[in-house]
C-alpha cells in the first residue's frame, strides 16, 4: 500500500519476534540465576497486567484505574473453581477467566463515558467488587475477609510455567493488533469515534472486544497470582496499588508499543524492589505523581523519545 | 424526479431539550444527484446531515436509503452501504499521517471505491501524504475528511461547508472536482454558505430556515422568493443577490 510505516513494518519483523522469544528465554533462565522466585513471578504478573492496561490504554486511550478488579476477580473466581468444584488448578484458572469476562461484560456501559470519568468509575466499580467479595455475607462461596486458602491445590512450578505462557502469549496478542487492521482501528476510535464509525469501523463493538480481552488479561493473571500463592485475602488481590504500578509501568515505557510496557515493568519494578519493598507507600505516592507527570509530559513514554528521532519502536 | 430516488428523508424531527432544531423536514436526492443545501446560521443544515449519516437519530420521521429504512442505523454501517460524509469543523485521525488516515477508511471499502492514491491526488493532498493531519490546515483538514469520504466508495456523500477557507481559484476546481464526483454516479449534498459555489454545482437547491425548508428549486428563482429574501435580510454571511 501506500504508506511506508507498511513498508518497514514488514521488515521489523524480525525485531517483533525477537520480543517474545527474549522474555521466554529470560523467564525459563530467571529462576536459576536469581534466588528470589517471588520477585521473578511478580515482575511477570506486572508485565503481563502493563500489557493488559496497555490493550486499553495505549490503544484506545482509556485509563484504567480499576484494573485491578478484574485481576482480584479472576483470582476469586479461580479460588472458587478449586473450593467448590473441585476443580484442578490449571482448569480452574478458566474459571477465573470467565468471572472477569463476566463482570467486563456488566462494566461494558463504562465505555461509554470518556477521560478521568471512565478513569473514575472503573475505580469505583473495582472498590464495588472488593466489597462484595470480601462481604462477610458470602462467607460459603469467597470465605469474606478470612481470606482464600488453596494449599492443596499448591503447585508452583505448574502456576509459574502458566504465567511465562501467559506473558508469552499476551506479548503476542499485542503485538498482534498493533501490526493489523484491528489496532489501526482501534487507534482510529481513540483518535476520534465518529470518524472511525465513518471509516465503516463498528466503534461499540470494537471496543467491547478489546474491553474483554484485556479484562481476560487481568483475570488470568490473578487467576494465575491467586493459585501461585495459593493463600491471599481480598485485600491482597484487591489492592488498588496493583492498579498504579500496572499503568505506571505502561505510561513510562509507553502505551501502544509492545516494548513499552516490558522496559517500564523491568526498570520501575527493578526500582521498586531495589529501594520501595520496605517502604511501599511512599513508592505508591511517587509512582501516583509519575502517572500524572507521565500523562502531562511524556504521554508516549519513554519510547517516545526515539520514535520521534524518527527510530521504529517494536 | 424520473428516477427513483437513492435517498429519501420523510418528516423529520430532531429536537435538542425542547428545542426544534428540524422541524418536519422531506427530501428526496436521486443517484448522481448534487443538491445544495443552504439557509442562514442555526437553521438545521448540519442537523440533517447529522441524522442522514446516523450521527443523530431524529426524535419523528424516516430515512430511506436504496428502498430500505435505514432510520435507526449506527453510522458504520451506513458507511459500509455506502453513506459517507464530511464535518463542519473537519475530523481527522491527527496524530496519523495523512495517508493512513486515507488507508484506514479505504480498509472497509466497497468494491469499484476509488484507491487511497486517487482520493489523495483528487484531493490534492498526494504531497502531504506523509505529514501528520494535525499539521494540516482547516481547509486541507476539510479535504483529508473527503478523501477519506470517498475511499470508502460511497454512492453519497454529504459534505457540510468545504469552501469555507477556499480562494477563488480553488472554489472553482472544487467545484469542477464535485461534477466530476456526480457523473461518476455519486450523488452529493452540498452544504453551504457560499452560494456562487453552490450554483456552480447545480440548480437544485433547498432552503432552509428554523429548522424547516422554506424553498425548492434553482439559486436564481431561490433569490427571487420573498420569503427566502425574508429570511436571509441583514444577514452579512450570505448574500442572495450574489447569485444573479
Ligand atoms: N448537539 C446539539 N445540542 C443542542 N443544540 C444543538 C445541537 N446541534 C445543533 N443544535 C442547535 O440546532 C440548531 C441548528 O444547528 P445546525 O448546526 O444544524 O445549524 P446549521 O444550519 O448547520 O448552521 P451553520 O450554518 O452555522 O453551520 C442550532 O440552533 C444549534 O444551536
Ligand atoms: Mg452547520
Amino acid at each position: 500500500m501506500l504508506s511506508p510505516k507498511l513498508v518497514s513494518r514488514r521488515s521489523h519483523m524480525g525485531t517483533n519476534v525477537a520480543i517474545p522469544v527474549v522474555l521466554l528465554a529470560a523467564f525459563s533462565v530467571a529462576p536459576m540465576v536469581y534466588a528470589n522466585q517471588a520477585v521473578i513471578f511478580q515482575m511477570m504478573a506486572f508485565m503481563v497486567l502493563a500489557q493488559g492496561v496497555n490493550l486499553l490504554y495505549g490503544f484506545t486511550g482509556y485509563l484504567p484505574f480499576g484494573y485491578v478488579g478484574f485481576f482480584g476477580i479472576g483470582a476469586y473466581g479461580m479460588a472458587i473453581g478449586i473450593e467448590l468444584f473441585h476443580l484442578p488448578g490449571l482448569v480452574a484458572l478458566v474459571v477465573g477467566a470467565l468471572f472477569s469476562v463476566i463482570v467486563a461484560l456488566i462494566l461494558s456501559p463504562l465505555l461509554r463515558l470518556s477521560g478521568a470519568y471512565f478513569a473514575i468509575s472503573s475505580l469505583a466499580a473495582s472498590e464495588v467488587l472488593y466489597n462484595v467479595v470480601a462481604n462477610p455475607a458470602l462467607v460459603h462461596l469467597t470465605n469474606g475477609p478470612y481470606g482464600e486458602s488453596l494449599v492443596q491445590s499448591y503447585h508452583p512450578e505448574t502456576s509459574y510455567i502458566a504465567m511465562v505462557v501467559l506473558l508469552i502469549v499476551t506479548t503476542i496478542i499485542v503485538i498482534v493488533i498493533k501490526n493489523t487492521a484491528f489496532g489501526r482501528a482501534l487507534m482510529a476510535i481513540r483518535e476520534d469515534p465518529v470518524s472511525a464509525e465513518m471509516a465503516g469501523i463498528a466503534v461499540v463493538r470494537t471496543r467491547t472486544i478489546i474491553w474483554i480481552v484485556s479484562a481476560v488479561i487481568a483475570g488470568l493473571t490473578g487467576a494465575i497470582f491467586g493459585w501461585h500463592l495459593s493463600v491471599f485475602y481480598p485485600s491482597t488481590v484487591f489492592d488498588l496499588s496493583i492498579s498504579i504500578l500496572a499503568i505506571v509501568f505502561t505510561l513510562f515505557g509507553g502505551g501502544g508499543t509492545a516494548i513499552g510496557p516490558i522496559l517500564g515493568s523491568v526498570v520501575l519494578y527493578g526500582l521498586y524492589n531495589a529501594i520501595g519493598i520496605s517502604d511501599p507507600q511512599y513508592f505508591e505516592l511517587i509512582y501516583g505523581l509519575l502517572i500524572v507527570l507521565l500523562v502531562l509530559f511524556l504521554p508516549g513514554g519513554v519510547v517516545s523519545l526515539l520514535q520521534r528521532r524518527g527510530n521504529y519502536v517494536p | 424526479m424520473s428516477r427513483e430516488p437513492l435517498l429519501l428523508v420523510d418528516k423529520i424531527v430532531k429536537t435538542f431539550g425542547g428545542f426544534k432544531a428540524l422541524d418536519g423536514v422531506s427530501l428526496q436526492v436521486a443517484p448522481g444527484e448534487i443538491l445544495g443545501l443552504v439557509g442562514p446560521n442555526g437553521s438545521g443544515k448540519t442537523t440533517l446531515i447529522n441524522v442522514i449519516s446516523g450521527l443523530y437519530h431524529p426524535d419523528g420521521g424516516l430515512v430511506q436509503y436504496q428502498g430500505r429504512t435505514i432510520t435507526n442505523w449506527p453510522m458504520h454501517r451506513r458507511a459500509r452501504h455506502g453513506i459517507n460524509r464530511t464535518f463542519q469543523i473537519p475530523k481527522p485521525f491527527k496524530t496519523l499521517t495523512v495517508a493512513e488516515n486515507v488507508e484506514l477508511a479505504h480498509h472497509f471499502a466497497r468494491p469499484g471505491a476509488m484507491t487511497p492514491r486517487e482520493v489523495l491526488e483528487f484531493t490534492g493532498l498526494a504531497d502531504a501524504a506523509d505529514r501528520l493531519a494535525q499539521s494540516l490546515n482547516s481547509s486541507q483538514q476539510k479535504l483529508l475528511d473527503l478523501a477519506r469520504a470517498l475511499t470508502t466508495g460511497p454512492e453519497l456523500v454529504l459534505v457540510d461547508e468545504l469552501a469555507a477557507g477556499l480562494g477563488p481559484h480553488e472554489l472553482h476546481q472544487m467545484a469542477d472536482s464535485l461534477r466530476h464526483l456526480a457523473d461518476r454516479a455519486m450523488a452529493l449534498i452540498v452544504v453551504e454558505h457560499h452560494l456562487g459555489f453552490v450554483n456552480q454545482l447545480t440548480d437544485r437547491v433547498i432552503v432552509m430556515n428554523a429548522g424547516k425548508e422554506i424553498f425548492e428549486g434553482s439559486l436564481a428563482l431561490a433569490a427571487q422568493d420573498p420569503i427566502v429574501s425574508a429570511v436571509y435580510l441583514g444577514n452579512d454571511a450570505v448574500d442572495v443577490s450574489s447569485v444573479q
